[in-house]
């Protein structure tokens, strides 16, 4: 398609902004700008236009079965998105008088007490925009716990080898050297390795649980309290939560530290990479450590509380991505206490029902008992010259979002898949039909695989090209 | 039954035999059973009309843009938004797609990300713009990071008149790696001191960072700024709608710029979600430095042209601790907002929309002053915000101007959180008004007239 600069006609306009209606004032000639950008010149019909036709070239939740492993695709709610425009929530300002926004700030209580209550813990920040945001945060408490009890030698962070890569790279920017611990031969944390490696410098560990395998990890009581002895404290990466959520509380397996993606279990949805919401819960004795503001209730008036005296500070400004909390609380208000304990029962099942579906086909190297996701090989098929990516980028022939791949990095060839609770047992048989058919395409005629996708709007990229000749702008030719 | 998920009951029955197991709550015997959740406590589940009638009436309580007029910014700007832009942001092939990992399907949201990229750079005057980070404070804390990694010198000199909030993101995040954070003080002017930071600056000193315009709505001398921090990288936290009529931080060689994209056809949004601007001059080496994600053209097997997530070797999925961030998810969305305004708006809207501000903004001040209540705080050029001293009781004045629908000014003197290090700077009668395209003319007289009777 046409970039949008590549139908732009000097002196087209696509909108008219209000008209001056007091005198004009000239600002000192040195701070003007000298040179106009080069910003598209099109109607608002041309805009509407090209990036409607863009949006279709866009798979999406709102398109079809997007079973990407440890992202949680799930269905986002229309209702959340209707209330979240609501101009009471979209056009109101951060600094406004606390008595003009007392439902803006009630509604972040009362979200807040809610997720307290799902994850088992005493405090609860909004304020993170992201996961990797939530866990920065989350580790960021850890440190200034350890340093406000002059604590100063605890500076190594362990974190599993099946662990998001935000856990090692969140760890390090807080200043953590990273100790990874291996898993066993059941995809779990090997309790023995983690005896090896902890000490008077262990901080904390972050764990994922139900793991990246998809696995949960049954030692995790234990876990903790090793962690626990050793003077460190214990991290958890929620985003997979939506596996567990109204089954068992982190905050009641040991864990003192929490974050929360509300872009994948609370259903607010992608938006193309984001804006997603992070955020932190802790325990009573984590608590002043909070970024500043919370959100605190003084009878019955809500308010901003900046007292922690132990706070790490901000860590963005404002208070959290407020209108993805307006959807994730409109979630939470329809599923109610037994919705949210469904959809992880839903999540589970659909995930166990494909999971042996699937290893009927496909190598599934753990095929126990998985929570919200599995991870398959195609390993097998490699004397076939297939590999993982060959086999997914075929299913976009078949009109199937490809499931995660090349992640976990301890399964080689690895395929991952999380079908979430939201799509019926109609799609997850598709699935499996399109995955025998891809498999036995594989095995008959694999150039069609390693020539896959056919059908979509631009074939395989070249990536190496693009990252060695970086073309990361349009230029007028 | 739920409307969101599917399953019946005999599925479920189905499902649980093929699977091998007798019950659902087989599935989850790896839990401990010691620990297994009873009640949580959350209500009962609600149709959605309850949850619509209840968060209606929570929206209700706040005061908002359709009812009152705002004079209020400092980060956070109520501009006129064309309605195209809702339109686009809406479409579910947009906010309901992933990050664009499978690139085949995925061309719209790149396409937008590399037209927003070109538009970045175009409007901030620098050569390479990532895909967004979460927001301006964010960006500019990162930017400090990087600044330090990249040069391998370990403290960043911050103007006094940068964000109160990107200052303490900025110092929050600098902890982490033991950046030393400075402070530099501003003069008469509104704007840093020159002095200061030429003898701030030493062989430790990695970055300056400067607002532009800045916190008290000053425009900074970026040209003389650059003079004196020749040897170190510079820094420029943008508000990007000024750029339609200020210089490019670009043309005076800024290093980085980072911003929050808000004023880019975003509404307010209590605060959030916006997105963090985070562009560089057109360097190889600092590119790979750079967090967050970044999209590049390429071609297909075919030989057409296509966009794809590219440098990736700078993040955390691939480098693990050694990454230039942690960030993942980015604030994608924002840059289909910024990108479908800016191209409605066009050269020629974005200027005049800073016209528009840079206008009433003065005619607001002068008016203010022939109140003979309120006396200009700096003598340097502003761009759509200033501060004011005032002798009326600010309370009162607040109050008044509430009952009259207007929210704002900002109290600096009562600024959240930040009371004593802005106390400092200020005295506690400071104001910081804020006008833009949103406020009429009639808006202003609305506003003397308060202010007259008091």
């Amino acid at each position: 398609m046409e970039l949008i600069f590549e139908i732009s006609k000097e002196g087209r306009r696509g909108f008219i902004p209000p008209k001056m209606d007091v005198k004009p004032y000239k600002i000192e000639s040195k701070y003007t700008r000298k040179n106009a950008p080069k910003l598209p010149e099109v109607t608002e019909g041309d805009v509407v236009r090209h990036y409607t036709n863009l949006s279709r070239l866009n798979y999406a939740v709102d398109t079809g079965f997007y079973p990407l492993g440890s992202c949680t695709m799930k269905y986002n709610p229309k209702l959340n998105e209707r209330v979240a425009s609501l101009s009471g929530f979209s056009e109101i300002h951060p600094y406004q008088d606390s008595k003009t926004v007392q439902g803006a700030l009630k509604l972040m209580y009362d979200l807040g007490e809610s997720l307290k209550k799902i994850t088992g813990m005493d405090a609860m920040t909004l304020q993170p925009a992201a996961g990797a945001h939530g866990e920065y945060t989350g580790i960021a408490i850890m440190r200034q716990y350890h340093r406000s009890r002059k604590d100063f030698d605890r500076n190594e962070m362990i974190v599993p080898d099946s662990a998001h890569g935000t856990n090692p790279a969140s760890s390090a920017m807080n200043g953590f050297k990273v100790i990874v611990v291996e898993s066993d031969d059941r995809g779990m944390v090997d309790v023995d390795e983690l005896k090896k490696v902890i000490g008077p410098n262990t901080a904390g560990m972050m764990l994922t649980n139900p793991n990246t395998l998809g696995i949960f990890e049954e030692n995790i009581l234990e876990i903790s309290k090793i962690i626990h002895d050793a003077g460190g404290l214990m991290y958890y990466d929620g985003a997979n939560l939506n596996a567990i959520m109204g089954q068992v509380r982190p905050g009641d397996m040991g864990f003192d530290v929490v974050h929360l993606n509300l872009h994948k279990t609370f259903s607010t949805p992608h938006g193309m990479g984001g804006p997603g919401a992070g955020p932190v819960g802790v325990k009573k004795f984590l608590e002043d450590f909070l970024p500043v503001p919370t959100i605190d209730k003084k009878k019955d008036k809500y308010v901003l509380d900046f007292s922690h005296k132990k706070t790490i500070g901000r860590v963005r400004s404002f208070y959290g991505n407020f209108t993805v909390l307006v959807k994730a609380y409109a979630y939470i208000l329809t599923m109610g206490e037994e919705g949210i304990k469904h959809a992880s029962e839903m999540a589970v099942l659909n995930a166990n029902y494909l999971r042996t579906e699937i290893s009927k086909i496909l190598k599934v190297p753990h095929n126990n008992i998985c929570m919200h996701e599995f991870v398959a090989t195609t390993l097998p098929l490699e004397e076939k010259g297939i590999k993982a990516l060959d086999f997914v980028k075929r299913m976009l022939d078949y009109g199937i979002h490809p499931p995660t791949v090349y992640f976990p990095l301890i399964v080689h060839e690895d395929i991952m898949v999380e079908p979430t609770e939201t799509e019926s047992k109609d799609t997850l048989d598709r699935f499996v039909e399109i995955v025998k058919k891809i498999y036995d395409e594989a095995n008959e005629d694999p150039k069609i695989l390693k020539e896959a996708p056919h059908t979509t709007p631009v074939g395989r990229l070249d990536d190496t090209r693009a990252a060695r000749y970086p073309v990361l702008r349009w230029k007028e030719e | 039954m739920n409307p969101y998920i599917p399953h019946t009951d005999d599925e479920v029955e189905e499902m649980l035999s093929k699977i091998g197991v007798k019950s659902l709550d087989d599935l989850f015997s790896p839990l401990p059973q010691e620990k297994r959740v009873k009640k949580m406590g959350l209500p009962e589940s609600l149709d959605e009309f309850s949850v619509f009638s209840n968060l209606r009436k929570l929206a209700y309580k706040n005061a908002d843009a359709q009812r009152y007029s705002y004079f209020m910014g400092g980060g956070i700007y109520n501009h006129v938004i064309p309605s195209a832009v809702h339109q686009i942001v809406s479409r579910g092939d947009f906010y309901t797609a992933y990050t664009p990992y499978q690139a085949e399907v995925s061309q719209g949201s790149l396409q937008t990300m590399f037209e927003f990229q070109t538009m970045i750079c175009e409007i901030t005057g620098m050569g390479i713009s990532n895909a967004s980070m979460y927001d301006g404070a964010e960006a500019t804390a990162e930017a400090a990071l990087m600044a330090a990694r990249f040069s391998k010198k370990y403290k960043v000199l911050i103007a006094d008149t940068l964000h109160p909030e990107y200052l303490q993101t900025v110092k929050t995040y600098a902890s982490g790696p033991e950046v030393k954070v400075e402070i530099v003080e501003h003069d008469e002017t509104g704007t840093l001191s020159l002095n200061d930071l030429r003898n701030k600056i030493d062989e430790e000193t990695a970055a300056v960072i400067v607002q532009y315009p800045n916190f008290f709505g000053v425009v900074e001398d970026l040209k003389a700024i650059r003079e004196v921090s020749k040897d170190i990288l510079m820094i420029v936290a943008v508000n990007p709608i000024s750029l339609g009529v200020l210089e490019t931080p670009g043309a005076f060689g800024t290093d980085i710029v980072t911003g929050d994209g808000q004023p880019l056809g975003i509404p307010m949004n209590f605060g959030g979600p916006s997105f963090g601007i985070f562009a560089i001059r057109d360097d190889r080496r600092l590119v790979r430095t750079m967090p967050g994600r970044i999209i590049g053209e390429t071609v297909d097997v075919k030989g057409k042209r296509g966009f794809v997530m590219t440098l990736q070797a700078r993040e955390q999925h691939i480098r693990r601790e050694k990454a230039t961030s942690n960030i993942c998810s980015n604030h994608a969305l924002g840059t289909l907002y910024a990108a479908t305004y800016l191209s409605l708006v066009g050269p020629q809207g974005l200027k005049e929309i800073g016209e528009n501000n840079l206008a009433k903004s003065h005619y607001l001040l002068e008016k203010l002053e022939k109140t003979g209540h309120f006396k200009r705080k700096f003598s340097g050029e502003f761009f759509n915000e200033f501060v004011v001293e005032t002798d009326l009781n600010i309370f009162k004045l607040k109050r008044k101007l509430l009952k009259n629908n207007i929210i704002g000014p900002i109290d600096l003197g009562m600024f959240g959180g930040t009371k004593n290090k802005l106390r400092k700077l200020l005295s506690k009668n400071d104001l910081l008004f804020c006008t833009t395209e949103a406020n009429t003319a009639e808006d202003i007289e609305r506003l003397l007239s308060v202010v007259e009777a008091m």
